[in-house]
């Protein structure tokens, strides 16, 4: 699993790249820790090359989301492969958590 | 078609488990979306016998036995330590508005399984924690 960030401006994005699991769950967690990201308005998660998540993965964004709400910075995912967004609408997250499907709609969003 | 995998406790396997319930599903069924699932469902019962109840101790080990029968899977996982690890067979079914609100991490895996299966058991035999999990395919 690979995180890479892009800050521009006011948003930050996350590319993943690989499967997010109970493994590799940490180096993401650490990611959306850093108190830094606190002062951007928009967290984007490209999840192109996302190619799997666990309840490990989810509990990672669902652990942040309240924090993130609070200090009225969004998150939003975009470009999220078919499988993994079932996986969200299983717990029903695709109804509670921003998911759009480009990268302009997330810039939008 | 049966396929048999040991792997030692460890949360680095885990993208072994995943290849190796992928590669069996792929070889006999061509959807995508519902063999993820089932490398899900196997994914998340490994993770919770490694972590919660061998504590991630890499000498102890798991078997994962896979048969596919006419669109029939069956998966079973094997604990071999001595430790009996029998979970709820009650489908829990969390709040997730409210697990938001908490900030929880944890306590999904065994709601995405029973959500995924037909069917998920666990039960003692030989002293040693066994899951029985089917599901039909197509």
């Amino acid at each position: 699993m690979k995180v890479t960030a892009q800050p521009s401006g006011d948003t930050q994005t996350f590319l993943l790249d690989g499967e997010l699991d109970a493994s590799s769950a940490v180096v993401l967690d650490a990611e959306l820790n850093k108190p830094e990201l606190l002062s951007y308005k928009k967290i984007l998660i490209d999840c192109q090359r996302l190619s799997y998540i666990s309840s490990a993965g989810l509990g990672v964004f669902i652990s942040h989301l309240q924090r993130l709400q609070d200090a009225n910075v969004k998150l939003v995912f975009f470009n999220m492969q078919e499988k993994v967004f079932n996986v969200f609408e299983i717990l029903g997250l695709d109804s509670l958590m921003n998911i759009v499907q480009t990268e302009q709609e997330a810039q939008a969003a | 078609m049966t396929r048999h995998l040991r792997i030692q406790c460890s949360r680095q396997n885990l993208q072994q488990v995943r290849d190796f319930v992928r590669d069996f599903l792929l070889a006999a069924h061509g959807n995508e979306v519902l063999v993820n699932q089932v490398v899900l469902a196997v994914d998340e019962v490994v993770a919770n016998f490694i972590i919660h109840a061998n504590e991630e101790d890499a000498s102890q080990y798991l078997d994962l036995l896979m048969q596919l029968r006419d669109h029939n899977l069956d998966v079973e996982i094997e604990d071999h330590s001595n430790t009996l690890f029998l979970p709820s067979n009650v489908a829990p079914s969390p709040d997730m508005s409210e697990y938001i609100r908490q900030g929880r991490k944890g306590g999904m895996g065994m709601a995405l399984v029973s959500r995924i299966m037909d069917k998920v058991v666990f039960f003692e035999r030989n002293s040693h924690t066994i899951c029985h999990l089917t599901k039909q395919l197509g």
